[in-house]
């Protein structure tokens, strides 16, 4: 063998050492290329585990935390909901449509592995600077690929978020959320039990897509990185929708014993997943692998990521029983194999051993690398700002139009239109709002789910900005009248070899950590994604929140806009001088810098249980919380869908661009009948929650005066037409 | 009286057209296999929304060659009432019982949202309850709704006035700004919005439910 053949592999030469001492003898090339894909960072989280372990976990609703297909969370009444976000930059990178679309069925596979009707999809996307022709063919891409897998299955698509910034230009993010609903006795796992019992592969046939799609997701993207296009997977949303109703169906019967999606790593990986878990062993012969191409080695059917398609361990017997239910719905279903237990995974191709390795070793037993990390000098020269230095703009209009006509302050609807966010009917708050709100048929609960990241605040400073990330993930959803559950995260970095990037990985985990823990939210399943450089660039920090909800009384729900004329509208929350790090900066003065907004959690989560504790009352009749933009965006943001305007006075001595545009945290603005605001003030009181009464809901335009001045002074219609046309004047 | 829906392979809103008719109207509503090939029991079919067969080759262009497919054009042969409902619809034309064909958007993309229709005929069993001339909002998801017909057609389409839903702004690039249409003897409906998912006052939008309301007071007045 040549000297450096573990290069090949992706895998350093102490890696090639420790696999010959697992198997005390040289790895042929189909067992290196197993141990290629289970160790690299995509499948082992060889780099990201031991700061994983600082995330809180437990909680009173935790079903099922990290560590399955997906996690779980009981929303009470014998229902729970799985939830999961994974990462689909690299693809998506290389080939934008296939590469989202491919995302999403990897994401739901993931949720009807777990037993869970899949029930909504959620987005999470980071382009570049839309100025440039590539970036605005990969937005564009990207959001045609993830309408035309997800229209296909009919899972509704019903939120996310997209932002854009220079540092994600030849690095996209496609991070994709699935939430499925299950019943509590009805969970299924990601296990090779009871020796004897045989193994299938079933849905889709194996063909020689996406070969090393795990090791290309671990390596920085390049020039190079066009060669790697094979490496994408192609998706077939129609074989996925065929392949989630037989398994529904067969999860009614006591046929499985346990199933793994085939993802990355395809077998490689659900094979010794499962034996792993189970502490059992598989046997298998690759030749009983139905494929679509001829002449394909051993090695490649064990490394392709082909899509759509399962492994099933079965009950011994039911083999017929299993194989009709997926003739109904015209798919294979084939024992390849059964669980054995000796702890191996043995691969035969026609009788002959081709690999034989502990199941155990490629799982498990990954090596683990507590990487360096050290703090960025970046970070003291950008958070400084003398606010002397930018003067307050004279003409308010103007900047907040601008801010509106901004890629990342505009209209979503573009986006989302091309979504079919309301197949299932279950949609109760649609796309555009907070978080988005979905009924749960039979019962009066509704489950709001969000994704948020603001990663210009990573940047500047991670640790914060993961703190942010989750207290604005939960005011999205308390926003509605939900309280919020669990958390899964997208956590999306440079490469994890660079201590500074190590640096920001793990302050922004642990300020993730630290607002889990002070708002009661555990994190229950994620994906990290390192890698993301181009040309040695990394992008900004993205750890990426997706939080799932729970109102008990759907007829409570609350939505952002606002409803009636002389409905007075209170700022929950204070203003403070704090234009660091905002969009307003950003848009404005092409500032990226400065002290990111304080936070304090404790102040943040009685705001919130305040707040819920309003909506149970049935008090509010909006609510939506401040954040990009700062309180003028949010306030026009109100506006928009029912053309009411309003009359605001603030009186305050800090700065009037800080007032309007600056992103002080906890902050929400709600609005409330007349009659009801004593009892309203009452409760503020008691409560000792900051806010003020800003003003009413008035007219057809948008009036805000400081201190007496009118600094604002628009029709809402023409703010609106502003902010609904922007994403299509870029893109079309 | 009976209600089926069918489930092609790739069938969405199958779940919710029943959810509708069992859930909302409770009246009786059963699956229909597309393999199935007894439907006699039924007085109502609905062929509902989703990406039969993936919509490949064309929309509606295999799933029409199903074997409960016969079955439904002797059965809308026989007066029988037959809805199809968006990938329905698109079934609809392609297995020769309505006429048109559904292209792609003219925007080429996707289209999700709640859009204006005109209630122009509320002579058929599926729109007595609606008042003609109405406006109504009603869902439509589709990337095929580019309702195509030619001129002579369309003509035919107005005299024997066969156009029961318009848009009432072009949304799609629909010739006549046409939603929906049924055959001469107006018991066959094909159209692109979704009445089903707007039946429920959860939903912000109930106009949808009078289509159901409609052909349950058809079939108790018989």
């Amino acid at each position: 063998m040549e000297n450096n053949i573990w290069e090949a592999f992706g895998l350093s030469k102490e890696e090639y050492q420790k696999i010959k001492e697992i198997l005390g003898r040289e790895p042929n090339t189909v067992e290196l290329g197993m141990f290629g894909v289970m160790w690299s960072e995509h499948c082992s989280y060889k780099n990201s585990k031991p700061v994983l372990k600082l995330f809180p976990t437990k909680g009173d609703r935790v079903i099922q935390g990290p560590g399955e297909n997906a996690g779980i969370v009981d929303i009470g009444d014998g229902l729970a909901v799985a939830m999961k976000i994974e990462s689909h930059n690299h693809p998506s990178a290389i080939e934008p449509y296939q590469g989202a679309a491919t995302g999403v069925g990897g994401i739901v596979r993931d949720i009807f592995a777990m037993g869970a009707r899949p029930i909504a999809l959620l987005d999470s996307l980071r382009f570049g600077d839309l100025e440039d022709e590539k970036v605005k063919y990969l937005f564009s891409g990207v959001v045609a690929g993830i309408a035309g897998y997800g229209n296909c299955i009919g899972i509704p698509t019903v939120g996310g978020e997209v932002y854009f910034n220079s540092s994600y230009n030849g690095n996209p993010l496609v991070n994709a959320m699935c939430i499925g609903l299950i019943e509590h006795g009805k969970i299924r796992k990601g296990r090779a039990e009871g020796v004897g019992n045989p193994v299938m592969v079933v849905g889709a046939s194996t063909g020689r897509d996406g070969i090393g799609g795990a090791s290309f997701a671990s390596e920085e993207l390049s020039e190079k990185s066009e060669e790697k296009r094979p490496a994408v997977q192609v998706g077939d949303p129609f074989m996925e929708k065929l392949l989630l109703e037989a398994c529904m169906e067969i999860f009614e019967t006591d046929y499985v014993v346990g199933i793994q999606d085939l993802g990355a790593a395809g077998l490689t990986s659900a094979l010794s997943e499962t034996a792993s878990r189970a502490d059992s062993g598989i046997e298998i012969d690759v030749s009983l692998v139905p494929r679509r191409e001829e002449g394909m080695t051993p090695y490649e059917v064990m490394l392709s990521e082909s899509q759509e398609r399962m492994l099933l361990i079965v009950k011994k017997g039911k083999e017929e029983e299993v194989k009709k239910i997926f003739r109904k719905w015209g798919l294979s279903a084939s024992v390849i194999g059964f669980v054995t237990d000796d702890g191996m995974l043995r691969v035969k191709d026609n009788g002959k051993i081709v690999a034989e390795i502990p199941a155990k070793a490629l799982a498990e037993n990954a090596p683990v690398y507590y990487r360096e990390y050290r703090k960025p000098q970046y970070m003291d020269e950008l958070s400084f700002l003398d606010l002397n230095e930018i003067p307050v703009p004279e003409d308010m209009n103007k900047v907040l139009l601008k801010l509106f006509s901004s890629p990342n302050l505009c209209s979503r609807k573009w986006i989302y239109r091309q979504y079919d966010y309301m197949v299932r009917t279950d949609t109760i708050v649609v796309p555009g709002g907070d978080a988005s709100v979905l009924r749960v048929k039979g019962t009066k609960k509704g489950i709001a789910v969000t994704t948020d990241c603001n990663s210009r605040y990573c940047y500047l400073n991670p640790f914060v900005g993961g703190q942010i990330a989750v207290a604005e993930a939960a005011r999205n959803i308390v926003a509605t009248g939900a309280k919020p559950l669990a958390i899964t995260d997208g956590l999306n970095f440079g490469n994890p070899e660079k201590p500074e990037i190590f640096w920001q990985f793990r302050e922004a985990v642990l300020g993730i950590s630290d607002a889990c823990e002070k708002l009661g939210i555990p994190v229950v399943s994620g994906n990290v994604s390192f890698y993301n450089e181009t040309e040695g660039k990394a992008i900004y920090p993205t750890p990426i929140i997706g939080m799932v909800g729970l109102i008990e009384d759907i007829d409570r729900v609350v939505t952002h806009y606002f409803k009636d004329e002389g409905d007075i509208v209170v700022l929950i929350g204070e203003n403070k001088e704090e234009l660091g790090a905002s969009e307003y900066l950003s848009v404005i003065y092409g500032l990226e810098k400065g002290k990111v907004p304080g936070i304090d959690l404790n102040n943040e989560k009685v705001i919130q249980e305040f707040l819920l504790k309003c909506v149970e009352g049935n008090l509010i009749k909006s609510c939506h919380d401040v954040s990009d933009g700062g309180l003028a965006i949010a306030l026009a943001e109100c506006s928009f869908a029912k053309n009411l305007g309003i009359e605001i006075d603030i009186n305050s001595d800090i700065r009037q661009d800080a007032i309007l545009f600056g992103e002080s945290q906890s902050r929400f603005i709600i609005t409330i009948e007349p009659e009801k605001l004593n009892l309203l003030e009452k409760l503020i009181k008691t409560n000792k929650i900051p806010y003020s009464i800003l003003g009413k809901v008035k007219g057809t335009d948008i009036i805000i005066r400081i201190n007496g001045v009118t600094k604002i002074n628009l029709a809402v219609n023409q703010i609106k037409k502003i902010w609904e046309g922007t994403l299509e004047c870029f893109v079309g | 009286m009976n209600f089926g829906v069918v489930i092609f392979p790739g069938s969405n809103c199958d779940v919710d057209c029943f959810y509708v008719l069992r859930d909302v109207l409770k009246v009786n509503v059963d699956y229909i296999w597309h393999e199935d090939r007894d439907i006699s029991k039924y007085d109502c079919i609905f062929l509902p929304g989703g990406f039969s067969y993936g919509d490949y080759l064309r929309t509606g262009a295999i799933a029409r060659f199903s074997p409960v497919m016969d079955e439904i054009c002797e059965f809308a042969e026989k007066g029988k009432l037959v809805i199809g409902i968006c990938n329905g619809f698109q079934i609809l034309t392609e297995a020769g019982l309505l006429p048109g064909a559904l292209r792609r958007n003219k925007t080429l993309k996707f289209i999700c949202d709640n859009v204006e229709i005109i209630v122009e005929n509320n002579q058929t069993p599926f729109t007595r309850l609606y008042e003609k001339g109405k406006k109504i909002s009603l869902p439509i998801a589709h990337g095929e709704g580019n309702y195509y017909v030619d001129e002579n057609t369309l003509e035919e389409l107005k005299k024997n006035n066969q156009i029961v839903f318009k848009y009432v702004e072009d949304v799609n690039g629909s010739t006549d700004r046409v939603a929906g249409v049924c055959n001469k003897k107006g018991n066959v409906l094909g159209m692109m919005p979704h009445p089903e998912r707007a039946s429920e006052k959860i939903l912000g939008n109930s106009d949808g439910l009078i289509l159901f309301k409609s052909i349950l007071d058809y079939l108790l007045s018989r």
